[in-house]
């Protein structure tokens, strides 16, 4: 029962992701192409509500239900991993115009080939893990 | 019921991710969905293999169940929240995603060119889409998030590293669309 409201939060998740077409392909070429403010409105919004959120959070103290204030962990420094680290993952989610999130949302929305994608995706994420201690970061 | 069957606005749909975030925050936990492809790693018994995915999995069970439910909410919008209507593309766009080949472009949510079933004879779109998949794997584990954790939760408290992270993002996403799409489609 524990896990019950992670569940309702993914349900939510999947179809605000699906609603707001921010898991369309199309959608992902015309933002990386400059000709719609769409995508940039839906990012820009989450992050503006979400920096209201966090500020908020910081100033009143607000709690979590585990008592303690709510924290953002913080990022490790670093410059390399993030730049090329980022173009990397740039590059997959221009081509399959999906990241992450919307990998699953759209498997659930009847696109079965994702699973093909999810399946290089955790073979892309083993193969960083092996290479990992070679790589600058 | 037309505003939920209609595609919903950017504005609408903004905030309500930030929501997303703002509940897992609440549940002490935090916004990441990349993290899951780890998971899985060490699921399928990575371990044995480097110590980076030696760690107990099951603290990250609430993770997997946020992407079970990822799945089943995308099932419910299509299936029960959605009137066919396609996506209000730009014009431009549609005209030139016609000339490089692509039917119908926004009348569903991927093009069939790509993800549809017969990609299983189609050897150009099952490389495009594994190529696509490993590039987003291994480059948002080297990244150390993606769209969720850096772009979203990193950039809402203002953490420098997910600034440089996103800038990455667009780096690639912008080479991608504006100059290798040319020379593959």
């Amino acid at each position: 029962m524990k896990f019950l409201k992670f569940l309702l939060i993914g349900i939510f998740f999947g179809i605000v992701l699906v609603k707001s077409e921010a898991v369309s392909w199309y959608r992902i070429y015309e933002m990386f192409r400059f000709q719609s403010f769409h995508m940039y409105g839906i990012i820009g919004t989450a992050i503006a509500s979400g920096l209201l959120f966090v500020q908020i959070s910081k100033k009143r103290h607000l709690k979590s239900v585990e008592g303690v204030d709510i924290f953002v962990p913080k990022k490790e420094d670093g410059l390399i991993r993030y730049i090329i680290g980022g173009i990397i993952f740039g590059f997959g989610w221009a081509l399959i115009g999906a990241c992450p999130g919307p990998m699953y949302v759209l498997l659930g929305t009847g696109v079965w080939s994702m699973i093909i994608v999810i399946a290089a995706a955790i073979l892309g994420t083993f193969i960083y893990g092996i290479l990992k201690d070679k790589l600058p970061h | 019921m037309h505003y939920i069957l209609n595609p919903w606005p950017w504005y609408v749909s903004g905030p309500l991710i930030a929501l997303v975030m703002a509940l897992l925050l609440y549940f002490g936990k935090t916004f990441g969905m990349s993290s899951n492809l780890k998971t899985m790693c060490s699921i399928v018994g990575a371990g044995k293999f480097t110590d980076f995915f030696k760690f107990n999995w099951k603290d990250q069970i609430w993770n997997l169940t946020v992407v079970l439910g990822s799945l089943i909410g995308g099932f419910i919008a299509v299936k029960f929240l959605s009137n066919g209507s396609g996506s209000n593309l730009n014009p431009t766009t549609v005209t030139e995603l016609q000339n490089m080949g692509f039917n119908n472009p926004g009348m569903t949510l991927v093009p069939n060119e790509i993800f549809g079933l017969d990609v299983l004879v189609s050897p150009k779109a099952l490389i495009l889409l594994v190529v696509g998949g490993l590039l987003v794997g291994f480059g948002t584990r080297y990244a150390a998030g993606c769209t969720s954790g850096h772009a979203i939760l990193g950039l809402s408290s203002l953490q420098k590293p997910s600034l440089i992270a996103v800038i990455g993002f667009f780096i690639g996403g912008l080479i991608m669309a504006n100059f290798i799409f040319p020379l593959i489609f």
